[in-house]
């Protein structure tokens, strides 16, 4: 079956397993290395391998919730979309969501995603309470911070090289209303961007939208979104209706893959411009439901295919918190210079790390996605080398074309982590398209 | 709390799975009935969690036809609807050579299902409501070397429900038929099946939901199959014959 991750590059034929017990994983991972895929959301090739990949979307049951302290224990194929339709009419929301909700739980572990609040809470391996791993050898050990801890640590922000993840046991947090109560703040450029993040540290939620074709003085022109959830007292009277929001919009289906020529440097530059303006005089605060907020991208299905048929590439690094209005300014420089506009173009501020081979680190993130092409390819070779300049690093669930040189010099981990999977024998048992690209 | 029950003859099917969970979604109670029912604990569970409603468990066995009287009376309540999601594939050529395999695949297709539906049908009919769902097939519409004896037993499964749906049409109780080509399930498995001809069990759930709220009779699931079986109809049998498909 032909597979790609999100970004539709690359694109392989691999042999597809659907396990409906864990029986049959174990006879599935009995036939040789293998790599667990959810719901196909990492952009690269972190789900991919083209003689054994496996499906987790038939192990998706949801096993049992406690009211008290909001665990759920489920199965790893169950869907981040299918937990906030099941427990946001009883007043529980992911405690980190990332940008769409068609994720996997066992997915967002294995990539260990960040959301909007990983300034405040980390990401969502800190919410994980413990994880069900199928070995190499086809037996299941239950890691948590006490029990197989080194597994444990490995495994959040693994990239399903360890093992694959089963069942996990998942924090959800308490919200009164499925609102959130959003703030936008216009920043002129990069300096002010940087310090709407410093000033409003403390907002649960902030992300930026960046405008990565502007130049000069107005370069990293930024609307910085805060928000946070909306507790019921403070809502509009109209919104109070409706305390968990209105039901997600009709979804909208981009039908064919766009022509290339659709998203050039003028479209996008225009488009940015106009997006910069309009969000500018929108300023200050209004109530959003929870999935305009959180998945402005879900209601349009398959927008991957805006980028026309060769698909596209993300690039997304975290520049330490010292070198990071140095790298985010070079970055910028080079990007606007090269003319390649990003639709999304995103900026945050994170925390520090919490797992032993997470991507995250205190500093800033900067993400973006660009149409492949020979030139995209060769831009995104030199905004590698301005990240290393800077001491930042890459997100792997994002990445599909670095090389393990550049990895190793990015990130001293890599190796340990490297040695970890030959000392534990998952070397041999799991591997994807990117594990053996990154030499991991 | 739930509204009307739906129960789900084979319930541990992938098919009946997705129909449980699409009621479950729209606020009915679910009764799962299936041979050692106990292994769908962890399904009920699922669904209950998901979905916010009752579940039930009840062992049903589609080939034991005289248990049906008395299951039908263990349920914890007259249904309102019920979909009946039970069959057996079989392999064609081992079910040639082996007429004990065969006789399997047609009861358990058409003698298993009508049974019990007839029992329900006759307890809808006294109260004067109730939808009854069978899950039939392309496969009934046309013989074909490749898998008549499959086919043998939907063919007669859906004259059977267009016969009880001319029955109960007047009396408050409605039947829809509903004839899935190709769908990716634990039974389809393995088999290299042509994309644009298949569907998934979440898909068919969801048609099968809106065509039963309308009170539609008979259903392809992908309007594709209306016109491949219409062709496949209407070729006259002299040339069909030879045919290989």
């Amino acid at each position: 079956m032909k597979l790609a991750g999100w970004g539709r590059y690359p694109a392989r034929d691999c042999v597809v397993t659907t396990p409906r017990t864990a029986e049959e994983l174990a006879a599935t991972l009995a036939k040789g290395p293998a790599v667990a895929r959810g719901n196909g959301r990492a952009y690269g090739d972190s789900a991919l391998n083209e003689e054994n990949t496996i499906s987790t979307r038939h192990l998706n049951r949801m096993i049992r919730f406690d009211e008290t302290s909001g665990v759920l224990e489920a199965e790893a194929g169950v869907q981040l979309g299918d937990v906030i339709d099941a427990y946001l009419p009883r007043g529980w929301f992911p405690a980190v969501t990332p940008g769409t909700k068609f994720v996997t739980l066992g997915g967002m572990a294995a990539a260990d995603v960040h959301g909007k609040n990983h300034h405040v809470d980390g990401g969502f391996g800190n919410f994980v309470d413990w994880i069900d791993v199928m070995g190499p050898d086809g037996v299941v050990v239950r890691a948590s911070r006490d029990d197989n801890a080194d597994l444990f640590d490995w495994t959040i922000g693994g990239m399903g090289l360890t093992g694959v993840v089963l069942r996990l046991g998942l924090r959800l947090r308490r919200v009164e209303t499925g609102w959130i109560e959003q703030r936008t703040i216009a920043a002129p450029n990069l300096d002010a961007a940087m310090e709407a993040f410093e000033t409003h540290h403390s907002a649960p939620y902030s992300v930026a939208w960046i405008d990565c074709l502007s130049t000069g003085a107005s370069l990293g022109r930024s609307l910085i979104m805060l928000g946070d959830h909306a507790p019921l007292a403070g809502l509009p009277n109209k919104f109070r209706q409706v305390p968990f929001g209105p039901p997600p919009a009709q979804k909208r289906k981009v039908p064919f893959n766009a022509p290339s020529f659709a998203l050039n440097r003028f479209t996008v530059k225009a488009f940015n411009a106009l997006y910069y303006h309009m969000g500018a005089r929108k300023t200050g605060t209004d109530y959003v439901p929870w999935d305009t907020y959180f998945y402005p991208l879900d209601s349009i299905l398959g927008w991957n295919k805006i980028y026309g048929r060769r698909g596209f590439v993300q690039f997304q690094c975290v520049l330490p918190d010292g070198h990071a209005r140095a790298g985010l300014e070079a970055l910028l420089m080079r990007i606007s210079d090269a003319g390649q506009g990003s639709f999304l173009a995103v900026l945050k501020k994170l925390a520090t790390d919490t797992h032993k081979f997470s991507f995250p680190m205190a500093g800033y993130t900067l993400a973006l996605d660009f149409p492949v092409s020979e030139k995209v390819l060769s831009l995104m070779t030199e905004l590698d080398r301005i990240t290393l300049d800077h001491g930042g690093r890459f997100y792997l669930a994002k990445d599909a074309r670095m090389t393990d040189t550049t990895l190793r010099a990015s990130d001293p981990r890599a190796e340990a982590f490297a040695a970890m999977r030959v000392e534990t024998g998952a070397a041999g048992a799991f591997a994807s398209l990117q594990s053996a690209r990154l030499k991991l | 709390m739930s509204s009307g029950a739906i129960l789900v003859l084979g319930g541990r099917s992938d098919i009946g799975l997705a129909i449980a969970k699409v009621y479950a979604r729209e606020g009915h109670a679910v009764q799962l009935a299936a041979r050692n029912v106990f292994d769908l604990e962890a399904e009920k569970a699922d669904i209950a969690l998901r979905y916010g409603v009752d579940v039930s468990l009840h062992e049903f066995d589609a080939l034991d036809v005289e248990s049906h009287e008395a299951f039908v009376t263990s349920l914890p309540a007259l249904p309102e609807t019920v979909v009946c999601a039970v069959g057996a594939l079989g392999v064609q050529e081992e079910s040639e050579q082996d007429h004990a395999e065969a006789r399997i695949i047609m009861r358990s297709n058409f003698e298993g299902p009508v049974n019990i539906l007839a029992i329900l049908a006759n307890a809808f009919e006294a109260r004067g409501s109730g939808v009854i769902i069978g899950i039939s097939s392309v496969a009934g519409d046309r013989g074909r070397a490749t898998n008549y004896i499959y086919g043998a037993g939907k063919a007669g499964f859906t004259a059977y429900l267009a016969g009880m749906r001319n029955r109960l049409a007047t009396k408050g109780v409605h039947v829809l038929t509903v004839k899935p080509g190709f769908v990716a399930t634990r039974m389809t498995d393995g088999m290299d099946l042509p994309e644009k001809l298949t569907t998934d069990a979440d898909t068919l759930a969801s048609s099968v939901f809106k065509a039963a709220k309308r009170r539609r009779n008979e259903v392809y699931i992908k309007p594709i199959w209306w016109l491949v079986m219409l062709i496949i109809r209407n070729i006259p049998e002299f040339i069909f014959k030879k045919m290989k498909i």
